[in-house]
This record gives C-alpha cells, structure tokens and sequence, in this order.
C-alpha cells in the first residue's frame, strides 16, 4: 500500500498536491445551502463539478443531495453563462419547485467572470421565491472556504435588523460539521434555556428518515423567516473560525448582531467556552442536564486515561475539525505530533488567523512539540509517520491507505466519510460528542492491544 | 405495463414547453412494429433539470486513463476535479512492482489564483518534474479541467518540453469539463491520443501465445475483468492488454500485436477498436460478458472467429463446467427475484448489458437508458453515417488513422470476413433498442423528475443505477441497485459475476429492513374501545 512514498522527506516546492487533505470549494457550498429550508443548492459551471460535488455527499451522508446545473457547454464557457443560468432557474422553480436556489460558482465560471448578481436580477423569479449566491472560485481556499462564502451569501441576502431591540436569541453558526453535530449543538441551546437559530442547519436534511416516500425538501433546514430573524437575534457565534467567522462579521457588520468567534465544541474546554459565552450572553445559569454530562464526561476522562495518555497520534483534517480534536486530545493527556490540514492556512494577522500559530499555541503549555503545516498534503502527512511514527491516526476516509501501509489504527472524524455508517448522525461535538470520540478512540487503541497481545497477555479486564 | 403515449405526454406536459419538446425526442416507448425508432441522444444538457451527467474530465481522466497503474496522472486544475476521481471509481490494479503501482495516489496541480492569472504552465512543469523525482513512472499523463483551456495553458507544449528533459513520455489530454456534452467527449479525447502515443509504440511483432486478444472497454470494476480473463486464460487465450481496466502502459504498448480485439463497452473505446482495425487490420467482436448466456454467446462468438477445433472443444467444455457449477449456486436467488421488474438506467453500456443478466435470475428490465451514449449505442451502428455531429460536440477532435505500412496484416481474408459477420458481431453493434420489449420505456439523460414520474408509473421492484439516485429510490421503499461501483461489491461480470449478482439482488429485496418503514402506530388507532351516539365511550 502507498508503496511509492519514499520515507526520505524533501520540501516539495511545485506547489503541485499529492493526495489532497482538502477538496474544492463548491461542495462546501452545496453543503450550506442544503442547510436552508426547501433549498435546491445550484452549480453554476459544467455539470461534471455538480454530478461530483452530489455524489461526494451522498457517500458520506449515505443521504440523496440534491443540486442542479447550468451545464456549460463550450460556447457557453466562451461567450458567458447567462443563457443557461437564466434557462436553469426558469426551469428549476418550474419543475422542482424550491422555495429558494442557492447559485454557487466554480472554476469555470469565476475564470470566465460571469457576474452572477446582474444575471440574478435580469432572471424570471416566481413572486415569493428568492435565488441567492455566492463566488465559490474552486482556485482558492477549500471546500471550508466554500462553505463559508455560501454561509456568508445567506447573512448578505436574507439576514435584516427589523427590531428596534435585539432579541433574547443567539445565533449559531455550526460550521462545517454533521446533522448529527448540529443537533447537539442546536440541543445544548435548548437546554441553557436559550433560543436559537442555527444557519445553514443540515439536521433533518442529511440525516432524513426514511418514510417510503422521498421528499426532495425534507422537514429540515433553516427557514429563509429563521435567516432573516438573525439580524434581530443579540449574538452570534461563530463556531469554528474558517467556517463561520466570515458570516458572523458580516452579519455584525450588516446588522450589528455582536460576533464572537469560538472553537469548534470538540472536547471538554471547547464546549465549556461555548456554554460560558451563552449563560454571559444571556444571563442564564447552566442547567444540572449540562452539568451532569460534563461530570460524567469527566469521570470516563479520568476512569480511562491509562488507555492513551502518552500515545502519539498524527491528526489531519479541515481546520477546525483538527484545531479542535487536538484540543481535545491534549487534554487527555495524548501527544498529537503531526497535525496537518490541507486547507490553506491564513497569513498570521488575517481575519482567519493562523491555523498553524493556532495550534501551536495549544501545544506549547502542553510542552509538545509537532509537525504542523496548513495547505498540506496527505504525501507530506505520510512521510512525516514514516520518519516518526504514531500510535493513532485521526482523520477522514483517506486515512485508511496510510493507516493500512503502517498499520497504525484509524478513527475516522471529520469529512468525507466514506467506508462507514452512522457517523453522521451522532455528534463529536460537546460533551456527549466528547464521550464518542474516546469510545472510538480507546476502542481502536484496545482493539490493537488486543489483536497484538501474546495469548499469556491477553488481558480480560482493561 | 406497457407504457402509452397518452401517459407519457401526462408527464411531459408538466414541462415548461421548450423542454416539452426537448425531453420528447429522448423518450421513446419501444415499438417493434415501428422499424428504426430515431431516438435524440448526445446532445447538450438542459440546464437546471438535473442530470445525472458528469464531464468530458470524468471520462477521460476518470474513466479512460485512471486505471492505468504504472502511470500517474497529473490534474492540471483545481483540486476538486483530481480529489474526486481518486479511489471512487472501483477499477482495481494489482502489480508486480508495487513501487510502479501509482492507483492510490492524486497528483494535482492545486492551481491557485496567481495560477489562473499568470498562467499555470510553468507550475505545470515544476509538477512534472517532482513527479519524475519522487516515482519515476513508466509514463505520466496530464489532463486538463475546464479553466485550462479558458487562460490558455499549452499543456501538449509543456508535456512535450517535459518528455525531452526526462526521456520519458508525457501525454497531454485536453480533456477540459465542457467539451461536449458529458463523458463521452472524455473517451473520445482519451481514446485519440492511446491511440496516437501509446498502442503500437512497443518494437514487439507478435504476441507471446496463442489466440492472442485485446479486452477493451473494460474497467475492472470491482474486479470485472480478473473473472473475464480467468474463464479466457484457461480456454487457452493469449490477453496482451486490457483497455484499461488493472492495464499498465507497457501492456497498451503492445496492443497491435493481437488478432482480435474485444469491445465490451462500445461508447467509451469503440473508436480505439476502430482505428486498430484500419491501422494494423485487427477486426473488432462485440462481446458481452454479464450474465451467463451473454458470457457463452461471446465465448462462443470468439471461438468462431479463430475457427480452431481445439479451441471450440474447450470452449465449450469450459461453458459446460462453469454453468454447471453456478446454475445450482442461482437457482435459490431465482425464487427470490422471479417475476419482478427493474429500471436499469446507466452510463453508456451497462443500461443494456445488464438486462441479459436481469433476465436470467426472472427480472424483466421495462425501462432502460444511457447518460451520454449516443444513438449507435441505442439503434445500433448502422445509422452511424445518419447520425449528424452538432456545434456542442464539433470541437472533439477526429484522429484519422491509416494503415501501418509494416504492420498492418488483414487477420481473415475479405471472404471469410463475410462469411463470419453473417454469423457473429463483427465490427458491428445492434445496439440496446433491439434487445428491449415492446411497451418499455427508453430513456436518454433520464433526469431527476422523470426518474420520480416514470416510479410513479412502472412501480419498478428495484432501480439499477448510481450513487446520485440510490438514496432517492430506497427513501421510496424501492431496493436500489449501483450499476456503476457495483455497491462496493463485485465481480459482475462472468460466471461468478452472475451469481455474486444475483446474491446481491436477492439480498435487496429480501432485507427485513423494508418491512420496518411504517411505524406500528400508524396501522393502529390510539384509542380504541366503542364510541355511543353521544361520542362518549
């Protein structure tokens, strides 16, 4: 497996990606825009991006995602994709019926300038329907990027300040993480005794049940009435700075909704910061239910920390999703010494800050020191286990060649997911989701000390 | 269950009229009566109907070249078009020299912004040569996707610069996403340029055995391919290559040597079967290796056209044993699947492939369709010379070839040429129409709403199709099958193929989990107990 990655490792300077820890920005925006209620996400390019963008989904989600095409041809690509981008939402509200499309861009269509605002406006609406979009350019960022921008799209085109006063609510901006997170999230909420609104929300989109009939609109989703209710809400958080920082500051702009941005709740500081910054917000004491979770969390902490404190571990991922899992694995003790996402990382005094002085502030006080690289690939990932190997690999699907070629157990978090159920639907996020993630960590740890154990070691209480 | 045009027309009229009368020339419900029923295929997508389509990238890269082992291929793109064609399509390759294996691996040029800007040759070239550095492969292909070609990246002059620094071969695919109107375009592109750098490259005369035969069209899906050439090896053929399924670049080279050339899937490789044929004088049989009677046929097909004795008698002592080895192993599944039917809407071959095999385990296929084939895949080689190439495909290029002046080599005489396509499919496809009932629905580019219309309507047992529809279909309590990745599954093709096929159905339809979808209190009342006159119990 992975036979041709050499263990020597030299700085690759093409610029060039061999095996990609990221994908393009298109699909995040897909994703998003599967987040609004009775959407249909529209790519705005050739078809192939769309087919791949829906297909991506569907494996991970084990879910149908629905999105049409302009489906450029070539003449289109030369003289401009307005024809088929006018043609597409005449056809799409004819035929599918969305209560909104949702424009994103690709490669093509940004390189050849289509200036999709003046196409929208000159389109056929029906009366009540509403088409937003984003600039998706597949050439910068990743798929968080995307994303992001769509996220931004929706605060842009719905989001209003109607209300003299701000409401008692927050918003919540999940970031790109599973229905299943979303739903933690969206319940940690509740149960602070806080209302919310959560944009985009995928939980009941991608994660529908199944009734015998298909419902191209499923009960999910963040209604257009809930997105433009977020400019009267008191606060938003942004959870996950590549993901949702972008709309929150423009929505604190668009609508002076104060923004703060905070980790993605993975693991126990993460989500004490997000509860922390709701009962400041709102006053509110937090409840037994919360306390209680985060004491048991505690107690398995404790109970198991014998099972990985001290064990090396190589995490890769979106940023957010690693900034967080190496959170959370420093404070199980665990030693996360090759961290790498191959989404581009942000100059350091950038809105989006740096990934890489991110992590390395949590590793400092840790006294851990790490391979830590943005815009990485899965190559470079690799030939850094080669030159020093780990106990533990955390990562997507795309784990599994390196994690096979070293035999080094994988626990697969974060996106895509594509050779295992489930996972989409119960949370990572929070202290239950916390409590998942060392079930699934402690279980691959032992798992291998099993299968490795001598008969005469081979242990019946671990 | 035949379909009427007054229903069909039901459908359609719920279209805005342009498409109205767009969508009903792609829609045909087969009549045998009507001689040559014209169906409109290949031609752009309607924007915004949701297609199941992919792009000319797909095809080529995704499709063609992929499964190529021991060369990588460059994305010359952004980096969604490499990341998504790497290790989703199930081509499987194994190698003797795992360090000259590169299928694992997605080499991507990851064009940024400047790259779009100033151009992205020069990065383009600093990639190959890193490749060259790190791999040192046989070979390296490069495929453009769609801004390439709109900046004006030369990526044929960057390729050919890189083969004189490194002495090694570049091969350049203008594969961009819009060409054309779907894959096909891909195959086309790919199938040019194998033809024109790799086939025939090799300084071999003859091949290493007996009955020597090129598979072409074949993928290896799953593993396809690897039960094909075991029932061929063992009847006593000599494969020199597979196109491109677990195939090597040091294979295709090799190509010409063959005397026959198979073509299973005949959208994406028939213009390979044909230029070999006009280059070296290797005559081309259509084969069909799904399902047991389509695996015999074309065994047996093949053993005609070599006309050896020996080689009919193992022929048909390896048909004997096979079939009397699986049929006890289908039989259970037959009892299971007998009497239902199947939609079977696939890429551009498997649509009618698979209905043979359906057939067999007692599925009945009412209604069928390509993505992107065009209309010789649907009516059949024929109406070749009436089919008229519109402005959205004119641009892939034609690679005309001529007869190689050493090599080329009639393998039958004009006579027995004669004599056996009297009897056997040479060089010649009948197409999908022909094998289809009367009453049934053909379809072409089925989109997303017809697909629910046309359920409504057939109430098929199960839908054989991809991954973009599964999820669909089996929300409506309908077993969905993928005919592309095989549902992680596999071989299909061959003997064991049907039974691994039938098992797999079976298994659809005889899942408990259907039986769970309505919850027990929705078949029964809350309260139950006698209401009096005076609504009081």
């Amino acid at each position: 497996m992975l036979d041709c990655t050499p263990k020597e490792y030299k700085e690759r300077n093409s610029g060039g990606v061999i095996n990609p820890a990221k994908t393009c920005q298109p699909i995040g925006a897909m994703y998003a825009a599967l987040g609004i209620h009775r959407c249909l996400p529209h790519s705005h390019g050739s078809q192939g991006c769309c087919s791949f963008h829906r297909m991506h989904l569907s494996r991970h989600f084990r879910e149908p995602a629905m999105a049409s095409t302009s489906s450029f041809t070539e003449g289109a690509s030369v003289f401009g994709g307005g024809a088929n981008l006018k043609t597409a939402i005449k056809n799409v509200f004819t035929i599918y019926k969305p209560d909104v499309m949702a424009v994103h861009t690709t490669c093509l269509t940004e390189t050849i300038g289509d200036d999709i605002p003046s196409l929208i406006k000159a389109a056929e609406i029906p009366e009540g329907k509403v088409v937003i979009h984003a600039n998706t350019p597949s050439y910068q960022g990743s798929h968080v990027t995307g994303f992001s921008n769509m996220t931004k799209g929706m605060v842009n085109y719905l989001a209003e300040a109607t209300t003299p006063l701000k409401k008692e609510q927050v918003n919540l901006i999940p970031g790109f993480v599973n229905p299943g997170d979303m739903r933690e999230i969206k319940r940690m909420a509740r149960v602070m005794g806080v209302t919310s609104i959560m944009f985009p929300d995928t939980s009941g989109v991608l994660d529908s049940p199944m009734t015998g009939k298909f419902t191209m609109y499923p009960k999910g989703g963040a209604t257009v009435a809930q997105i433009k209710d977020s400019g009267n809400s008191k606060l938003t958080l942004a959870l996950g700075r590549f993901a949702s920082s972008d709309a929150a500051e423009l929505l604190s702009k668009k609508c002076q909704v104060p923004a703060t941005v905070l980790k993605t709740p993975i693991g126990i500081k993460a989500t004490d910061a997000l509860l922390m910054a709701l009962r400041r917000a709102f006053s509110q004491e937090v409840p037994y239910e919360l306390e209680e979770e985060r004491g048991q969390l505690v107690d398995i902490m404790t109970d198991t920390h014998f099972h990985f404190h001290g064990k090396q571990v190589g995490i890769f991922g979106d940023p957010d999703i690693v900034t967080g899992m190496t959170e959370f694995v420093l404070s199980l003790g665990m030693k996360p010494v090759h961290i790498l996402t191959g989404t581009p990382g942000g100059a350091v005094g950038s809105g989006l800050g740096s990934f890489e002085e991110d992590i390395k502030a949590m590793l400092e006080p840790a006294g851990v020191t790490a391979n830590v690289k943005a815009g990485g690939d899965l190559f470079t990932f690799h030939q850094w286990i080669k030159n020093e190997p780990v106990d533990l690999i955390i990562g997507n699907t795309y784990g599994k060649f390196i994690a096979r070629a070293e035999d080094i157990p994988l626990v697969r978090v974060g996106f895509p997911i594509l050779d295992r159920s489930v996972h989409s639907y119960l949370p990572i996020v929070g202290y239950r989701g916390a409590m998942r993630l060392i079930e699934k960590i402690s279980g691959a740890l032992l798992d291998r000390a099993d299968r490795d154990a001598a008969d005469e070691d081979f242990e019946l209480v671990m | 269950m035949a379909v009427t045009e007054k229903e069909l027309q039901e459908i359609l009229e719920q279209y805005p009229s342009k498409v109205q009368k767009n969508r009903k020339k792609h829609i045909l419900i087969k009549d045998g009566v009507e001689d040559a029923q014209v169906i409109e295929a290949n031609t752009r997508t309607i924007p915004g109907i949701i297609t199941n389509r992919g792009c000319a990238y797909a095809g080529c890269k995704g499709v063609v070249l992929g499964p190529l082992k021991d060369m990588v291929h460059i994305t010359h793109g952004p980096i969604g078009c490499g990341f998504y064609t790497w290790g989703a399509r199930r081509n499987k390759a194994k190698s003797d020299d795992p360090t000259q294996n590169f299928m694992n691996y997605c080499v991507s040029t990851d064009m940024q912004e400047s790259d779009i800007v100033f151009g992205g040759e020069k990065k383009l070239a600093k990639v190959i040569d890193e490749v060259v550095a790190i791999f040192h492969p046989h070979a390296i292909t490069v495929s453009a996707t769609c801004p390439v070609g709109l900046i004006g990246d030369d990526i044929a002059a960057v390729a050919k610069a890189a083969e004189s620094r490194h002495g090694l071969p570049v091969l350049a695919f203008s594969c961009e996403g819009y060409k054309g109107v779907s894959q096909s375009a891909g195959h086309h592109i790919a199938n040019n340029i194998l033809m024109d750098r790799v086939i025939g490259a090799s300084s071999a005369e003859t091949a290493p055995g007996k009955y020597p035969i090129n598979i072409l069209g074949e993928y290896n899906i799953g593993g396809d391919s690897w039960e094909v050439e075991r029932v061929l090896k063992e009847i006593g053929y000599t494969i020199v290559s597979v196109m491109t399924g677990d195939g090597s670049y040091e294979e295709l080279k090799n190509a010409h040597t063959a005397e026959l050339n198979l073509v299973q899937c005949h959208r994406s490789i028939n213009y390979i079967a044909e230029m070999l044929e006009t280059k070296y004088g290797t005559p081309w049989l259509k084969v069909n290796f799904i399902g047991i009677q389509g695996m015999i046929e074309s065994l047996r097909n093949m053993a005609t056209y070599f006309g050896d004795e020996e080689l009919i008698a193992k022929t048909e002592e390896v048909i004997a044993r096979e079939v009397a080895r699986i049929e006890p192993l289908i039989e259970p599944y037959r009892k299971i699947c007998q009497g239902k039917t199947a939609f079977c809407f696939v890429g551009g071959s498997r649509g009618h492939h698979y209905q043979g095999l359906f057939a067999e385990i007692g599925i009945e296929t009412v209604l069928a369709g390509y993505e992107f084939a065009h209309r010789d895949d649907y009516e059949g080689r024929q109406v070749i010379p009436t089919i008229k190439t519109d402005a959205d495909s004119k641009n892939i290029p034609e690679l005309h070839v001529s007869p190689d002046e050493r090599r080329f080599r009639l393998k039958v005489s004009p006579e027995k040429m004669e004599e056996l396509k009297q009897k056997i499919p040479l060089s010649y496809y009948a197409g999908m129409n022909v094998t289809m009932k009367d009453g049934s629905i053909i379809v072409d580019d089925l989109n997303h709403f017809e697909t629910e219309e046309f359920i409504k309507l057939l109430k098929p047992d199960i839908f054989a199709s991809g991954i973009k529809d599964k999820y669909v279909i089996q929300k409506m309590g309908i077993p969905a099958k993928q005919l592309h990745s095989y549902d992680y599954s596999g071989p299909y093709a061959g003997f064991n193929g049907a039974v691994n096929f039938a098992r797999d159905v079976s298994m659809g339809f005889a899942s408990p989990t259907w039986n769970f979808i309505v919850p027990p209190w929705k078949d029964e009342p809350l309260l139950t107990g006698t209401v009096n006159e005076e609504g009081v119990a």
